[in-house]
């Protein structure tokens, strides 16, 4: 889907329903969730109303850390769906359940303040221009996700979280629709 | 007032199949009373036992779910009694060991430990059975019917320590350990 953000730039946005199918195709049965403003039309109300996928509100994004974990013990596949205030809000939680635990946490982080017609590190958002570095340093894997192209990876990128056992991270840069 | 140790005797001939979360002093308490692979060992950053209990009681619902929190790790984490009051799993079975200090971290009072009030907070968010346990006798006759009732449940346990056992965080932080209770969660 494209949108004109400002004159003379077209973007692609995310299509919410294309991304809850990938989530279904890479098995997730619980979506565990905080609230975010860019996801919250695109995939959190359409999610709540899914009877495929199970949600999970908590009240803070480090339970959430802890409940994918606890899940995926016996295989269960989650999402944790969050805006990147939680991401860095629940660092400590990823650092040591996800990280030194090497347990397959993936999380889908709506990139609030980002413009659509930016990368991640061209935001005039702090809060943005961070998030990929701290990723880095963590060294947890991340995709950005805001076209059709990138939806495409999501399944797989998933698989491969389970696989491996390790933390993956979604970035959504534009919220879906 | 009773020892912690002699209120996790009371708790060990009950625990069997149960997957069980323990933290910080209980856990290494319970280590000792209770060896068994099914103790979930591993919840990494402090607070998080609640919410790793939540995880395992929603992904294995035949199984039953006990928690043995600590009172500064709760304080951590208190939203997560409103979480699993609206998830409610009836297979969750809440424990949190009130002592009033962070007793691994050089035993400092938590915040208000003469006024906080843990079985208010819990029947305020909502789940759906709090019992209060101080004495091993009340202890000893209360604690079948408090398991035998669905959950959410909370059991607040006035406690003191008891016997110092040995604090072997390398082992609860270790690979072999997560090994060894997902081999036991995927064998029973």
């Amino acid at each position: 889907m494209a949108t004109t953000t400002k004159p003379g730039v077209t973007v692609e946005y995310p299509s919410g329903k294309a991304i809850i199918a990938a989530l279904k195709r890479a098995a997730i049965e619980y979506v565990v969730a905080v609230p975010d403003i860019v996801t919250s039309d695109g995939l959190l109300w359409p999610i709540s109303r899914d009877p495929d996928l199970k949600l999970v509100r908590i009240c803070k994004e480090d339970e959430g850390v802890s409940i994918c974990a606890a899940m995926s013990y016996n295989g269960t596949r989650a999402l944790l769906l969050m805006q990147q205030t939680g991401l860095m809000d629940s660092l400590n939680a990823i650092r040591a359940i996800g990280m030194d635990y090497q347990l397959p946490v993936c999380m889908m982080v709506g990139l609030q303040g980002k413009e659509a017609e930016l990368k991640p590190a061209q935001s005039a958002s702090y809060g943005v221009r961070i998030i990929e570095p701290v990723l880095d340093a963590m060294q947890i894997p991340s995709r950005l996700v805001e076209t059709a192209a990138d939806i495409g990876h999501i399944a797989t990128d998933i698989d491969q979280a389970y696989r491996a056992s390790a933390p993956f991270c979604f970035l959504v840069g534009r919220s879906p629709r | 007032m009773m020892r912690r140790d002699r209120a996790l005797e009371v708790l060990k001939p009950r625990v069997d199949s149960q997957l069980v979360v323990a933290v910080y002093q209980t856990l290494f308490d319970w280590m000792a009373i209770h060896p068994r692979d099914l103790n979930y060992v591993a919840t990494g950053a402090m607070g998080q036992a609640s919410s790793h209990g939540l995880g395992l009681a929603l992904a294995n619902p035949g199984r039953e779910v006990l928690v043995f929190d600590g009172d500064g790790s709760l304080l951590m984490n208190l939203g997560s009694l409103v979480s699993i009051a609206n998830a409610a799993p009836a297979n969750f079975h809440h424990f949190v060991f009130v002592n009033g200090v962070y007793e691994v971290n050089g035993a400092h009072p938590i915040p208000a430990a003469d006024k906080v009030d843990f079985a208010m907070l819990a029947r305020g968010a909502g789940y759906r059975q709090v019992a209060e346990f101080s004495e091993l006798a009340q202890l000893e006759s209360g604690i079948d019917a408090f398991l035998d009732e669905p959950g959410p449940a909370l059991a607040v346990m006035q406690v003191e320590p008891g016997e110092s056992y040995p604090r072997d965080y390398a082992y609860i932080h270790s690979a072999a350990a997560r090994a060894r209770f997902r081999r036991a969660l995927a064998a029973s």
